[in-house]
């Protein structure tokens, strides 16, 4: 058992991290099925999405070929709608509530639909919004995700002048860094990043981490209002002996290493335990499996009944073959010569509800050894304390203290996104960006 | 097991489904394939008058993705060498002798070339002839088609000539591009046809292409007005066979029902409202003549249903119920009822009838479900609702009679009662 790369075929690759949900093929299938809509009033799917983008009526759009209007209807709501078409929980929201569920009949392929009118708008390169004049007014932006991406688009819609503080190389944030990579593309990510600045007046500023490169003291004093923006970082720990071997993981390095290299470049064990149960133990698990792995296993603490990933999700990683080990807590990695050899589980069973409402886990005192030589932990991830203590900013556990306004406890630094709610998916971030944006241009009484 | 065979003028056929008289009908080898599909007979392409086509012919009007609700020609009659047509009508009556073979005829406006066209036409041993009077593109220029149909003394003049001659059956087949077909009905009949056949094709635009801004069908950058059939025109050709059925005159001679039939539900339609047969064109030339199995299948499953042990046992069947608007009931009021347990809280009924009818549904706003209930008292049983509810008996019309007595619009009015009360 070891932990290296290299392990499939150029072929192998390619097909393992082709897209998932791939697009329709051609206008006529995408017609077939927007002609399914039935056109709904107040339809449950626009009010379970987030950023509230009016479906049905995108839908009809595609029908009537007004595929730039189609566009606009869902950017203007939603300017990550490209992305958001491809890596939404759509099963949980749009789709999900769908009114063909009532009738047992498959809800309408609004992802898919979604995806079409935005790929045309970005494959033709149309230009969609224009930008006001420049107001003078001058905003910072900390973190080029979904949320920050939102905010600047907003904003210099109203024309004002954006600089976004990025720490990586590359914009986009979770979406190019933390997800599965046969969900969406770099390529695709950058044409994203590339076509939501391409409205101009936006200056993305990258290798800048708040509190290393750039201080927000600073950033108060060379901008009329901050918005910050900078999600959540590694995952948690789990604190037990044996965390610190080699080869254990952090789920998000885990993907973010394979997001930035070829496939090729990224080490995976012969026999891989995923610890947790959320979207990034999901895809940490399917990609391990996709990189070559001959074994992996979902450690879950809880039931499927309370599980934070969704059946579709849960259902990729047992169609890839992943195992699931229910009702078993991380106890103790065991390791030989430094290095991982096992990890000790304790059985767990349900006591009852707690906070969240879900029954909780109990020591059953019982163990189960499972033989591996990787672990990798997504059991959430650990927000930015340390730094939010150090600038000063209100916080909870790590999540950053909004008021209904978007506005932190420094006057005119705003905020929204993973920070915020401690991580949630990309189109809650992408409506906490149009919020804030509509706060701070209130704030610059610019709007 | 029903008895599906039709007799019409004593023309004989296994089934009441023929062809129309177009381009599936206008060689042997089309009409051939039809006859093995299963076909009880035909109407072959009009013969008559020399012509040349242009290309293209035909364009359509697509609907929320469905192909072909309503399609349109500028085709004109047979192309062919009438030598040519003639021997394959020979052959294939000898071959298909239990099917109906009519042949379809417009010859130029002179008594002569009638007779002549009829003579050898019936040296085919074609069992009947149907009179073109119908055609509403290219040959009504040329003072033939519809031009004689929509002048009932020009129509009854060209029938009076085929009477003449004629000594097997002639059923004349009408223009819809009249303000009432009855009037040239009564005429042909008057001068002694034996049936007739409607509705030709209506007049029409299907669309004219956004880029190049020529109308379809797009012949070498013009256009020109085609003739509308399909599944569109259902509905006005029902209304025109009923006002034959309706009349006196007209309904004294066997009626074949054409506009629109692609299923044997449309054929029952035309045959309740009179007709003794039924035509069919478009629905075979976006299907192929395949489709005539399950129109057999399903019309012998519903006269099953039904008893109905003849095709003639619900013939003309619906004719009574029509009645002017003025004989209807006004005591007789329906509302509608939403079965919530079959509700898909989609909203349709409720923006139809907020924005466009009576504002008779309450609206009660739920996340993301809304609950949709009527308001009985402001609903005046429209079926607006019923309509645009995309689940089947989810919605449905309550009887709730404003009186127990049959009360029509002349006897309220002589009462004296309440108007504009609503």
């Amino acid at each position: 058992m070891a932990i290296k790369n290299n392990r499939l075929t150029e072929e192998q690759y390619k097909t393992n991290f082709s897209d998932i949900h791939p697009p329709f093929e051609t206008k006529n299938t995408a017609l077939f099925e927007a002609n399914r809509c039935i056109f709904c009033f107040d339809a449950p799917c626009t009010k379970v999405c987030p950023t509230s983008i009016d479906v049905p009526k995108f839908i009809k759009q595609i029908t009537t070929d007004n595929i730039k209007g189609s566009a606009v209807t869902i950017l203007s709501s939603n300017i990550m709608g490209g992305s958001c078409a491809r890596v939404c929980p759509v099963e949980k929201l749009c789709e999900g509530s769908c009114v063909f569920n009532k009738t047992h009949e498959t809800p309408i392929q609004i992802a898919r639909l979604q995806r079409y009118a935005t790929d045309i708008a970005m494959n033709q390169q149309w230009k969609l919004f224009d930008r006001k004049p420049s107001i003078g007014k001058k905003v910072a932006v900390v973190g080029a995700g979904p949320a920050g991406l939102s905010c600047a688009h907003q904003l210099s819609q109203e024309g004002v002048d954006v600089t976004i503080f990025e720490k990586e190389s590359k914009a986009g944030g979770l979406m190019t860094y933390g997800i599965a990579a046969y969900k969406v593309t770099p390529e695709f990510c950058k044409e994203e990043v590339d076509y939501i600045t391409s409205i101009g007046g936006i200056e993305i500023k990258y290798n800048q981490e708040l509190g290393k490169n750039v201080s927000l003291t600073s950033l108060q004093q060379n901008f009329d209002a901050v918005f910050l923006g900078i999600g959540v970082g590694l995952a948690r720990k789990l604190d037990i002996p044996g965390e610190n071997l080699e080869g254990v993981y952090d789920a998000i390095r885990f993907i973010y290493n394979l997001r930035n290299n070829d496939f090729n470049k990224t080490a995976v064990g012969d026999k891989v335990a995923v610890i947790g149960m959320g979207m990034t133990a999901i895809d940490a698990a399917t990609q391990a499996k996709r990189l070559g792995a001959k074994e992996v296993t979902l450690v879950y603490r809880r039931t499927e009944l309370e599980k934070p990933c969704t059946d579709v999700e849960l259902e990729i990683a047992k169609l890839d073959g992943c195992s699931i080990l229910w009702l078993a807590a991380p106890k103790e990695v065991i390791g030989e010569n430094g290095k991982v050899k096992s990890l000790v589980c304790s059985k767990m069973e349900l006591g009852k509800p707690d906070a969240s409402g879900r029954r909780t886990p109990i020591d059953t005192n019982d163990t189960i050894i499972l033989d591996v030589d990787m672990v990798i932990k997504a059991t959430g991830q650990i927000p930015y304390t340390a730094l939010l203590k150090n600038i000063g900013i209100r916080n909870s556990d790590g999540k950053i203290v909004i008021d209904e306004s978007s506005s932190s406890n420094i006057t005119a630094v705003f905020a929204g996104g993973d920070c915020v709610n401690g991580g949630k998916e990309v189109v809650d971030a992408v409506q906490a960006g149009k919020d804030g944006a509509v706060s701070i241009l209130n704030y610059l009484g610019a709007k | 097991m029903a008895d599906l065979s039709s007799d019409f003028l004593g023309i004989k056929s296994p089934n009441p489904f023929w062809l129309a008289s177009a381009p599936p009908t206008d060689k042997k080898y089309n009409v051939m394939r039809a006859f093995e599909a299963g076909w009880g007979g035909v109407v072959w392409k009009t013969l008559g008058s020399q012509v040349k086509n242009v290309s293209s012919r035909y364009s359509a009007v697509n609907f929320n993705g469905s192909k072909l609700m309503g399609f349109n020609n500028i085709e004109l009659i047979s192309d062919r060498p009438l030598e040519i047509n003639l021997r394959e009508i020979k052959e294939v009556v000898r071959e298909f002798p239990d099917r109906a073979m009519i042949v379809s005829l417009m010859a130029d406006n002179t008594k002569e070339s009638w007779h002549e066209l009829i003579k050898r036409t019936e040296d085919t041993g074609a069992h009947g002839i149907e009179l073109n009077f119908g055609c509403p593109h290219g040959m009504s220029e040329r003072g033939m088609g519809s031009s004689v149909g929509q002048d009932p003394e020009i129509a009854k003049m060209v029938v009076e000539w085929v009477m003449e001659r004629a000594t097997i059956p002639v059923i004349t087949k009408l223009t819809p591009n009249v303000h009432s077909v009855v009037p040239t009905g009564k005429a042909c009949v008057e001068a002694g046809t034996n049936g007739l056949s409607l509705i030709n094709t209506i007049q029409s635009i299907t669309g004219i292409d956004l880029d190049n801004f020529v109308p379809n069908p797009n012949v070498g950058g013009s256009s020109t007005y085609g003739g509308y059939c399909g599944p569109a025109v259902k509905p006005i050709a029902l209304k025109m066979l009923a006002t034959l059925s309706l009349n006196n005159v007209t309904n004294k001679v066997p009626i074949s029902g054409i506009g629109g039939v692609s299923t044997w539900k449309d054929a029952v339609e035309f045959m309740l409202l009179g007709a003794s047969n039924v035509q069919v064109c478009t629905a075979v030339m976006k299907h192929g003549f395949r489709i005539v199995d399950d129109m057999k299948d399903g019309l012998n499953n519903w006269m099953d249903e039904k008893g109905f042990k003849t095709i003639g046992d619900f013939i003309g069947k619906s004719v009574p119920t029509l009645s002017k608007w003025e004989h209807l009931d006004l005591n007789y009021h329906i509302v509608a009822d939403i079965n919530q347990d079959k509700c898909i809280k989609c909203g349709l009924c409720y923006i139809t009838c907020e924005d466009t009818s009576h504002q008779a549904i309450n609206l009660k706003y739920g996340n993301p479900y809304n609950t949709y209930t009527i308001k009985e008292e402001d609903c005046v049983g429209c079926n607006l609702c019923k309509l645009v509810c995309p689940v089947d008996g989810c919605i449905s019309m309550l009887e709730k009679r404003k009186g127990s007595e049959y009360l029509n619009w002349i006897e309220y009015q002589e009462r004296g009662l309440p108007l504009n009360d609503h």
